[in-house]
């Protein structure tokens, strides 16, 4: 059998390929997005990146109503946006196989928060698989579509970032082909009508008892007897912990954490001395346990807050069983974690950056010289929030640049509203942002709204999406006029402006800001790392620099002050010019033009 | 192969490819016949930012991140990346440099300085240390963006895994028309690491 090192993900649409997935949909967002380009590879499967993560579960749906086995991936807080078809999904349940992925992201590494989705699973009552590697990630796939068809039910994978982003070996398969299941009008499962959805709750409890009952008995939960006098019940990534640092203990794995095993827990327990519960982030797990009114030790010792590692589980639960028999916890021991030095508070850190030449940067500059309060969004302009620029006043969650826009303007006046600036991304736009425009239109707002178009979704690796022309196959598509959306949208005043000049950016900022009506600016400049020229570098006339560091107001990795003079790194540079824009001494100009 | 779990933190800065090292390293270390787990996250926009990618195996290898003071190796592609992620490696553990400075933001704009003794204080810090320049390596390789292999191929000197194996995951990791550029940058990082 052919074993090959793959990430969660790529294990993922291997798993969903060779379970015979006809159709998947995705929204990119870290830690999800290498899924559906990876899916997007096989030739057998349909795979788009849909507008935004609700649309990717309608097309989902669709399919599977169709007789499909169909998969919809997207982030933790992707299903937030997706949640209210999925509730609904709930009740209808499927004909061909359906998998959710969740993608969550304890720790944040690239989020806004962390929640926990598997209460997501438990509130649309549908079963919730936690692979804890690669291997499993695949196998739980295949799994999950026949669970799914099995209980005519959605199947929530859920990921966590350790393993989506993680390589371990894999065995790979050959493709299973599923024929497409025949479609049938059936209103009183896919209408749902209060009538209908009515009856279709009795299904979804009666589909809930099956379930747990299921769950006594599934293989994705398993019991490792070691010693018994510790027991640990744990899920996910943490069952790597928990081995790493207990390798001798025994083990409650649960594959499937909703619903719970009753019957096996409670034996489980009563079979051990004392029981753990190893879970990252909420107590999803302990709290059913304690509901039950068993005996277990869970988060008076693992924090609810960030990822979980083998340090904390060796310093809480570890230290814990050590006192008992240090052999059980060797990683606990204190020569086992001893480390070459400790940690250096004082070192200068290393913040992501916008790249040299970010198109987004020129637009931050101006906002900040201007004294804007900047209703931002998410994409790599949030980075703008970030010294040295700090011009973004808040970011919730995608697209809510222009509501939060039209609340400040509200709440404090037309005079503040003036200072007030939206700024979105050209793919958070299309995800969310154009129900918050004509919001803002239909109910008076002044508001300006900056779209930066960088004609691509940077943030997440460079997707495509409506606005890019190119499908998730990289096939052309229709390329959407973002002028005219906003002016079908009701937005009379549209400038375009160039997001590398300077003076273009702050005329059109002051002019839109000051006119008593909506208004839309598209600062247009393709993200600097999608162009492929390399243009004319800039160059500092050291002659002329006057050491005023000014240009270092910009924040560009480029930029650097050599205890005198500015110096520009020519290999990061690539010309965008914007330094030799706002140089009062004119020290700094593109290379070549210097002796003209 | 004894039970050993080999731990190997790879770090360094956005662009430096530690990426591809670690794909290479984890290639190589396939070839033992054990398990092999490779933890690669970055988080937003890591480009300029600090970047991590940690590589274990042996026999059994349970989670794909090690745990903090258990790193057997250090291999920092940038100075002040090594002394950040020092609490990482094991007090036996051997220390790998590259000596190349890479200033992060706050001190490109002024707001603080690069520490200056970051050599002396490590080196005094950890006796199992090689510090080499392996930007200049790589520029006499043929290609200064071959600091990643350089540093691979010092790090092969102390490894179980034979010379084919890396040759094999090396071929298969970088572009045909930059192997040659490439062997010869590993084959620079192997003699430094000799000496
Ligand atoms: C609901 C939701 N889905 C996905 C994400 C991940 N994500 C954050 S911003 C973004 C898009 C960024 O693209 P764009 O708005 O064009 O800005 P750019 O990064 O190109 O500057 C994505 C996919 C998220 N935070 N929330």
């Amino acid at each position: 059998m052919k074993k090959e090192l793959l990430i969660g993900n790529h294990a993922l649409a291997r798993g969903a390929w060779e379970a015979g997935v006809r159709v998947a949909a995705a929204y990119p967002g870290t830690p999800s997005t290498e899924i559906v380009e990876a899916i997007a590879q096989y030739k057998e499967v349909y795979a788009e990146w849909s507008t935004n993560e609700k649309v990717a579960l309608e097309v989902a749906i669709g399919a599977s109503i169709g007789g499909a086995r169909a998969l919809a991936a997207m982030k933790h807080v992707g299903v937030n946006v997706a949640a209210d078809p999925l509730m609904t999904l709930a009740y209808t349940g499927v004909n061909g196989g359906l998998i959710l992925v969740s993608a969550d992201d304890p720790g944040l590494f690239s989020s806004q928060n962390e929640q926990d989705n598997r209460f997501y699973a438990r509130m649309a009552q549908m079963p919730c698989l936690e692979p804890s590697d690669s291997q499993e990630v695949k196998d739980m796939v295949g799994f999950g579509f026949d669970l799914s068809e099995q209980f005519d039910t959605p199947v929530m994978l859920r990921l966590t970032t350790r393993v989506a982003h993680s390589y371990s070996l894999v065995e790979l398969g050959e493709r299973k082909e599923v024929s497409l299941k025949d479609y049938s009008k059936e209103p009183t499962k896919y209408v749902m009508l209060p009538a209908y959805g009515k009856a279709r709750h009795y299904v979804v409890e009666e589909r809930r008892k099956k379930l747990m009952e299921y769950a006594e008995t599934s293989p994705l939960n398993r019991v490792e007897w070691a010693d018994k006098r510790v027991g640990v019940i744990t899920s996910g990534i943490a069952y790597q912990y928990v081995k790493e640092v207990m390798p001798d203990v025994s083990v409650l794995k649960l594959g499937l954490t909703y619903p719970l095993p009753e019957n096996l827990i409670r034996e489980f327990i009563n079979n051990v001395e004392t029981c753990y519960v190893v879970e990252e982030l909420e107590p999803f797990i302990e709290d059913q346990i304690r509901a039950w009114g068993l005996p277990v030790i869970g988060k008076e010792l693992i924090p609810r807050v960030d990822e979980l590692n083998s340090n904390i589980v060796a310093k809480t639960v570890g230290a814990k069983v050590a006192e008992l028999d240090p052999e059980l916890a060797p990683l606990a021991k204190p020569e086992a974690m001893q480390a070459a030095a400790t940690a250096e508070t004082n070192l200068p850190n290393r913040p992501p950056l916008m790249c040299a030449g970010c198109p987004h940067r020129a637009v931050f500059y101006i906002l900040k010289k201007l004294n804007m309060v900047v209703a931002g969004d998410i994409g790599c302009y949030t980075l703008g929030a970030t010294p040295p620029l700090q011009a973004m006043d808040t970011c919730i969650c995608m697209g809510a640049s222009l509501g939060v826009s039209l609340g400040l303007e509200k709440a404090r006046g037309n005079e503040f509203g003036r200072k007030v600036v939206g700024v979105i991304g050209d793919s958070t736009f299309l995800h969310s942002g154009m129900t918050g425009l004509v919001n803002m239109v239909y109910n008076g707002g002044n508001g300006t709204l900056i779209i930066l178009d960088n004609s691509t979704t940077a943030m997440t690796g460079h997707q495509d999406h409506p606005g890019t022309g190119y499908t998730a196959s990289h096939e052309e598509a229709h390329k959407v006029d973002l002028e005219q959306v906003v002016k079908g949208l009701g937005i009379k005043r549209v400038q375009v402006v160039d997001n590398y000049d300077l003076k273009a950016v702050e005329k059109a900022i002051r002019e839109e800001t000051e006119a008593d009506e909506p208004s839309v600016i598209i600062a247009r400049r393709p993200c600097a790392l999608l162009s492929k020229e390399k243009e004319a570098t800039c160059v500092v006339d050291p002659e002329a620099c006057r050491g005023c560091k000014i240009c270092l107001r910009l924040g560009c990795p480029a930029l650097s002050f050599d205890g005198k003079k500015v110096v520009v790194d020519q290999v990061q540079c690539n010309g965008c010019g914007i330094c030799t824009q706002i140089c009062p001494a004119k020290a700094i100009v593109k290379a070549g033009e210097a002796n003209e | 192969m004894s039970n050993k779990v080999y731990n190997i933190l790879l770090v360094g800065v956005g662009g430096q490819g530690t990426i591809l090292a670690g794909r290479i390293l984890s290639r190589a270390a396939v070839s033992l016949g054990g398990e092999v787990k490779v933890s690669d996250i970055h988080g937003m926009a890591q480009r300029g930012g600090s970047v991590v990618t940690q590589v274990r195996f042996g026999p059994k290898v349970y989670s794909p991140a090690m745990a903090e003071g258990t790193a057997d190796f250090l291999v920092a592609f940038e100075k002040l990346e090594a002394r950040r992620w020092l609490p990482y490696l094991n007090a036996d553990g051997k220390l790998i440099v590259n000596k190349e400075e890479i200033h992060p933001l706050p001190v490109l704009i002024g707001a603080t300085t690069y520490p200056s003794a970051l050599e002396d204080e490590m080196s005094k810090m950890v006796t199992n240390t090689l510090m080499l320049d392996a930007f200049d390596l790589a520029r006499q390789a043929g290609n200064v963006k071959a600091v990643n292999v350089v540093m691979m191929g010092a790090l092969a000197k102390y490894l179980p895994i034979s010379r084919e194996a890396w040759e094999e995951a090396l071929a298969s990791s970088v572009p045909e028309r930059f192997l040659e550029i490439n062997k010869k940058a590993f084959q620079l990082g192997w003699e430094t690491a000799g000496i």
